[in-house]
């Protein structure tokens, strides 16, 4: 096990979290600001990551298509807002799991009508692709990298748009008092379709992303949803500092525990039973991770206590 | 008695009338798919019935049901499964042989389910809410998980089941005979549910769902009458999932997947929250749905969703609450 494979899992991490943080930055706002549990946060990664692909096909140009996966995402995000998602706000979280879990269906069999069964695939643009050598002589995918730069970067300017903007401040008031906030003139609903739109083009362009490395493929969207949903979850849901420690710290964990935890278990075990033990507990590991946070702290490592 | 039914009993009759007579028709008709249908819509009840206690009752919006429903399953597959190949469960510390006898693999399907319950509501009960409902899908990934890397039951394959097991008396591969067997144990369990929503306990859990604190104040703890609902909720899921697993003759990890959880969820809705016969009712008309909607388009999902959303937004109660009126009894 050299010092270099380890930079490149901490790189590749690294790489995942920050990309688990663009959809689950959207996720922890809309709770946050509106009380709603979005099961279909996971199809706009989808219709992100369709819209870039079809895109890319007709045009070649992957900012063009990066540019439509932000806008189609998040105009379809406003559009659902307005049709059905602004009917639930008053509602119990269960009937939200039901109506959005309606969503997914919708949304998925809908993009299987219009585009196949069959895996769509998006080029990495060639002035990303191939290897890049850094410090210390470690080969790594310069696209991967670029990938962690945008995460961070976005992070950044959520922290910026939420701390220092008249936008932030409307929706950190919204979080707090949503009574209060429409007494004193901001048009609420207005607010919600925007917060609604952001989130839904965040987990557009993290679909985007990483289209580009995985297939673009109906159902591609769940599994990321659920790895969200543990990271805001052991973040404290509504806390968008919460999600970035969690889609770090899920990130890391599943990257690392998924290379490190087989060979550990060859220590001590016969190799192939090590490596079934190890690769078996490194699927569970974030599940693991998450309980334990939650048993530990029943609200999120941020979140509000109860 | 008849004369002071409610509203609600009748179409309580009416269901269960329906869900007799429909195979009874099938076996004259000699249509077998259908009997397998019918099956199919009793045991997806009883899974749904099972969750109804958690999530009707007790209030608490469980994603992890398919852990105990995957539980049951897996007790049905791994017993005949070393039955049918000769081989024991275990040899140290004890000598436990594999199984082909129904009820035998019901007793350790309930027991299982019903522990893990346990353990899985001890834990997630120290959270509510959004919490709860994360931790509970939190729990049944990690199962889900841990069967697919299973590679001795199979791992992602799962494990096939050459026959049916049996139960003394009957020949459980006859369709009609174990779709009657099924339907025995889903009167059975609903009679106990019936009973236990009247009981003190019951009493006190709609209490503790509604108002904690005065069932805190009148000396009850209100977590663990949660509690023992979450468990009695997992065990009867459990069996649901070990005759499920009989139907099929298979078991794999799908049968612990959060979709599936969901998709009780979606039973418990479509029929009414908290009706006796609510999860009875979305079990039937989801499986007839997906059979109909099914043969007419290969998109009925898209159908299906617009269905639902349509239920959630217009017709809070289910399909039960829309034929008999706000029930008295319920919130």
């Amino acid at each position: 096990m050299s010092g270099i494979l380890i930079i490149e899992q901490v790189l590749n991490g690294l790489q995942f979290g920050v990309m688990l943080f663009l959809m689950a930055a959207g996720l922890t706002l809309i709770f946050g600001v509106m009380g709603l549990i979005n099961l279909a946060h996971g199809s706009l990664y989808m219709v992100g990551a369709f819209a870039a692909a079809a895109v890319a096909a007709a045009t070649g140009n992957f900012v063009l298509a990066l540019g439509a996966a932000l806008a189609v995402a998040a105009a379809v995000g406003a559009i659902v807002e307005v049709v059905v998602i602004r009917r639930l706000y008053a509602t119990d979280h269960l009937d939200q799991v039901l109506a959005t879990f309606a969503l997914i269906l919708i949304f998925s069999e809908g993009t299987r009508y219009l585009f196949g069964s069959f895996p769509l695939y998006l080029d990495i643009p060639d002035a990303l692709s191939g290897p890049v050598t850094l410090p210390g002589g470690i080969q790594y995918p310069l696209y991967r990298l670029a990938l962690i730069g945008v995460g961070l970067a976005v992070a950044v300017g959520l922290w910026l748009l939420i701390e220092r903007t008249r936008v932030g401040i409307r929706i950190r008031a919204g979080e707090n008092d949503r009574e209060m906030i429409a007494a004193l003139g901001v048009d609420i609903s207005k607010l919600y379709t925007l917060v609604f739109a952001l989130g839904a083009a965040l987990a557009g362009l993290a679909g985007a992303l990483v289209g580009a490395i995985q297939s673009v493929q109906v159902g591609m969207g769940e599994p990321v949803l659920i790895l969200a949903f543990v990271v805001i979850v052991i973040g404290g849901i509504g806390s968008i500092r919460g999600a970035f420690v969690g889609a770090i710290l899920v990130g890391l964990t599943d990257t690392l525990g998924g290379i490190f935890l087989p060979e550990l278990f060859k220590l001590f075990m016969e190799p192939a039973a090590g490596t079934q033990v190890g690769a078996s507990l490194a699927s569970m590991a974030i599940y693991i991770l998450m309980s334990a946070v939650l048993v530990w702290r029943p609200t999120g490592l941020f979140g509000a206590r109860a | 008695m008849i004369g002071g039914m409610s509203r609600e009993g009748w179409i309580n009759l009416a269901v269960l009338a329906g869900l007799l007579v429909v195979p009874l028709w099938a076996l004259w008709a000699d249509e077998p798919f259908t009997i397998t249908l019918a099956t199919r819509v009793v045991i997806l009840a009883l899974a749904a019935v099972g969750l109804n206690i958690a999530l009707g009752l007790g209030g608490l919006v469980s994603l992890g049901h398919a852990v105990f429903f995957g539980i049951g399953g897996y007790a049905m597959g791994i017993l005949a499964h070393h039955a049918q190949t000769y081989t024991s469960v275990m040899e140290w510390p004890l000598l436990i042989e594999g199984t082909k006898s129904m009820p035998v693999v019901w007793l350790v399907a309930v027991v299982a389910s019903a522990l893990a319950a346990l353990v899985i509501g001890v834990l997630s009960l120290r959270t509510s809410g959004v919490y709860f409902i994360m931790i509970t899908l939190a729990f049944g990934q990690m199962f889900f998980y841990f069967a697919i890397s299973w590679s001795a039951y199979g791992g992602e394959d799962g494990l096939s089941i050459y026959v049916r097991n049996g139960f003394p008396g009957l020949n459980t591969l006859v369709p009609i005979q174990f779709f009657g067997l099924c339907f025995a144990i889903l009167c059975a369990v609903l009679w106990l549910t019936a009973r236990l929503m009247r009981s003190p306990f019951g009493l006190a859990l709609n209490a503790a769902r509604q108002v904690p604190v005065r069932v805190e104040t009148v000396g009850l703890n209100p977590v663990r009458l949660k509690l023992v609902a979450f468990v009695i909720s997992g065990a009867i899921t459990g069996l649901a999932g070990a005759l499920f697993a009989d139907l099929n003759r298979f078991v794999s990890p799908t049968m612990f997947s959060w979709q599936f959880s969901g998709e009780i969820i979606i039973l418990v809705i479509l029929g009414g929250v908290g009706r006796l016969f609510g999860p009875v009712v979305g079990a039937a008309v989801f499986v007839v749905l997906e059979h109909w909607l099914g043969g007419l388009t290969e998109f009925w999902l898209i159908w299906l969703g617009v269905i639902l959303l349509l239920i959630v937004l217009f017709a809070r109660g289910g399909i039960v609450g829309m034929l008999a009126g706000r029930s008295v009894a319920h919130d």
